[in-house]
């Protein structure tokens, strides 16, 4: 076998990230106090974007792409069909992000309400209109935003489990990276960033696209 | 050495998360500046990996043709 196959083939560290996602859904189930961790896989992708002007959070790193990966090709779960168009349109992904950041805000406002005074709510709301009954969770040793913050939290990351669960399901394992609003947002700063140097560096992908198709 | 007859290319609706870096098997393709993904020309041969797994469905093959730069 050659070398560079080889060394393909040989996984690392990183290749077991899905690991720590599950850990985390887990955990949250458990102590919803957990979800506070959450916060490093916002902002992991956003420092790396921002000051490496690189994807490889997603393109390395990501745990929840791994999972989606894994139960779709590996387990079969997946029916391996490309994703509807629209899915990839700027319109729809710059959209969803902003109705994701959207009730990102609404969610921090609703912890702002308790840090001034408003009764904690016990609920983990799913796909933003679900409220779950979350009763079990004990947080009454920190204070109530604290806890408040920690359900809203869990709420976002358990909603954009699922959606990304089932368009594993529907389409290809990981399209849910295709509108996934960290991935937009990532993607958006090193356009920023890097822009013109991905230009002055030579061909993007869509003039090779364009140069093989004038060549057909 | 002779080369493949078709070549992978990128679509400009590339997401830029890395898929296809991961299967090809000859390490022809790679995410640039964090925008889209590129095809080494020299590399590819072809496989069509990379276009199965594009969650996008942007990655298609295409006649390398007389072109081939």
């Amino acid at each position: 076998m050659k070398k560079s196959n080889m060394k393909k083939m040989k996984k690392k560290w990183s290749d077991y990230l899905w690991i720590v996602e599950l850990c985390y859904l887990f955990l949250g189930l458990f102590n919803i106090l957990f979800a506070w961790l959450g916060m490093l896989f916002f902002s992991i992708p956003l420092i790396l974007a921002l000051f490496g002007g690189s994807k490889v959070y997603c393109n390395r790193y990501c745990g929840r792409g791994q999972l989606f990966g894994l139960l779709g090709e590996k387990l079969k779960l997946s029916r391996n069909t490309p994703p509807p168009k629209f899915l990839r349109r700027p319109w729809f992904r710059y959209g969803f992000l902003t109705f994701f950041m959207i009730m990102f805000g609404l969610m921090l406002f609703s912890t702002y309400r308790v840090f001034t005074g408003a009764p904690l709510s016990q609920t983990v709301t799913l796909l933003w209109v679900f409220k779950l009954p979350w009763q079990w969770a004990d947080v009454s040793f920190v204070s109530p935003w604290i806890g408040q913050f920690a359900f809203g939290f869990f709420g976002v990351m358990l909603t954009s489990t699922v959606l990304g669960l089932v368009t594993m399901v529907l389409f290809r394992p990981r399209s849910w990276c295709v509108y996934c609003p960290m991935g937009t947002m990532t993607q958006g700063i090193c356009r920023l960033k890097n822009g013109k140097k991905a230009k002055e560096d030579g061909k993007t992908g869509e003039e090779d696209r364009r140069t093989f198709e004038n060549a057909g | 050495m002779a080369m493949s007859r078709k070549i992978a290319t990128i679509g400009k609706e590339c997401v830029a998360c890395g898929c296809c870096v991961r299967v090809c098997p000859k390490e022809a393709l790679r995410i640039a500046w964090g925008i889209s993904a590129r095809v080494d020309p020299d590399k590819c041969v072809g496989c069509g990996k990379c276009a199965k797994v594009c969650p996008a469905a942007v990655i298609d093959l295409a006649e390398r043709s007389a072109a081939a730069v």
